[in-house]
């Protein structure tokens, strides 16, 4: 017993460093399949304080294109507003009410944190489920594009999984000839501009430069632009084909992201849960 | 002596923490390297460091990058080996005896001797994180010219941060 005592501290190098490698390993393998560890992330009081402080800095040196970009919003938003108020009150027509069932509701939100380079992305907003924001929830760039999804929500703070991650998969189709496929970054590709769409079927047409839009199947609302086809070549001799798409996107400089509330999207989960499973 | 030693550490770490977070965090080229500089706390720690301290400053300084970074655990690995590695290696290279030097500077043990002892830990400890962050070997080839592109980054800004506070007297 003392032998086996003086032999362990003998090499307890050796040994207090199984046992934390141990511990780094769990946590990384628990925090790879539950992907919950809400506590030790950016959603985390203090670490989020920090962010958004910080932001600030970064929010100024950015504020010429943010304001750009409003104000092309804006310009688009008021001409809309200007078709749906100077109605011609002469022409008799029936007015449908659309605000009662309005599907979709939209939330803006600011980036407090973002990164690009990293194998996985994740971004942080400064809204939570004090707003109205739930796990699931599709999110939007103002101007064009997707970003992500919604994926831990604290009070006041909510982690996006980006679309630069490896698990996050998407509905799209092209514009042209509703061509479906699934959007998909990673593998092989670490480029914040492109992504892949896969599992099209191949008897499509596809053109470089042709647009890709959401489905509308997933949480997603249809026809929101995602990207423009820039290689329609990358993967063949399947029944599928892959191609690669520059995104409209620019993730480096995203500063505001709006979250989109699905009206039905518990009735749509309620109905999903009654297929079996096999 | 010793309590200036633990407040020298002590703000050297929150300058590192301070410095890899919110500035070589948005750092990459060509998403191939990436600095992680925060290494150099861990390369400077006294000789005197009890093993199992050593390893406790290395988990917490992992897990403190790992709130940051969002990938809970992958950083507290790597340092963790890397903390083994920088014991095995002081264990074989330094004769403890005759021998009156604080801490691992270049100052202190010579351009030679701090460049290899750097250059294996920065090695091992980005190996690790490397592999942990991918989570899967059909990218391996892709993993390791990261890493290995990450670790020559790491080493120069090592090193040259080491010139900076080069002390010539000590020698």
């Amino acid at each position: 017993m003392r032998n086996l005592w003086i032999f362990i501290n003998r090499y307890n190098a050796f040994f207090l460093f199984i046992i934390f490698f141990t511990v780094g390993i769990v946590l990384t393998v628990k925090n790879n399949i539950y992907q919950r560890s809400i506590t030790l992330n950016s959603t985390n009081e203090i670490v989020g304080e920090v962010y958004q402080n910080l932001n600030v800095a970064t929010k100024y040196m950015n504020l010429g294109k943010v304001n750009d970009s409003l104000s092309i919003e804006n310009a688009r938003l008021s001409a809309q507003l200007f078709a749906l108020t100077h109605i011609d009150s002469a022409k008799n027509e029936t007015v449908k009410d659309t605000i009662s069932n309005y599907q979709y509701t939209y939330l803006p939100a600011r980036i407090i944190k973002n990164s690009i380079t990293l194998r996985n992305n994740i971004i942080t907003i400064n809204k939570g489920s004090a707003d109205g924001i739930q796990s699931g929830m599709a999110v939007i760039s103002p101007i064009k594009g997707v970003v992500g999804f919604i994926r831990d929500v604290s009070p006041h703070l909510a982690t996006i999984q980006s679309l630069l991650h490896k698990d996050t998969r998407m509905s799209v189709n092209l514009k042209k000839n509703n061509a479906l496929g699934s959007l998909v970054w990673g593998e092989k590709n670490f480029d914040f501009r492109k992504a892949f769409v896969k599992e099209i079927p191949n008897q499509f047409k596809i053109n470089i430069g042709d647009t890709v839009i959401t489905s509308g199947y997933g949480a997603f609302p249809p026809g929101i632009p995602v990207g423009r086809v820039s290689n329609t070549a990358v993967a063949t001799g399947d029944n599928f084909m892959t191609i690669e798409i520059r995104l409209l996107n620019d993730f480096s400089t995203l500063q505001y992201v709006y979250v989109i509330k699905n009206k039905f999207a518990e009735e749509v989960k309620i109905l999903d849960d009654k297929i079996p499973h096999e | 002596m010793n309590s200036r030693l633990i407040i020298i550490n002590i703000v050297r770490w929150v300058i590192l923490i301070l410095v890899q977070v919110l500035l070589l965090r948005n750092l990459s080229f060509y998403n191939l390297a990436t600095p992680f500089m925060y290494v150099l706390f861990l390369l400077l720690l006294p000789f005197s460091t009890p093993n199992l301290l050593l390893y406790l400053i290395a988990f917490v300084t992992g897990i403190t990058l790992d709130m940051f970074y969002d990938t809970l655990g992958v950083h507290t690995s790597a340092c963790v080996a890397l903390a083994f590695v920088r014991v095995s290696f002081i264990s074989v290279s330094v004769n403890r005896d005759n021998f009156d030097e604080v801490e691992p500077t270049l100052s202190n043990m010579g351009f030679k001797w701090f460049s290899l002892y750097a250059m294996l830990c920065i090695l091992v400890h980005h190996l690790v994180l490397f592999i942990l962050e991918a989570f899967r070997f059909s990218e391996l080839s892709y993993t390791l010219l990261r890493c290995l592109f990450s670790s020559i980054f790491t080493l120069v800004t090592v090193i040259l941060i080491s010139f900076i506070f080069y002390n010539r007297k000590q020698r």
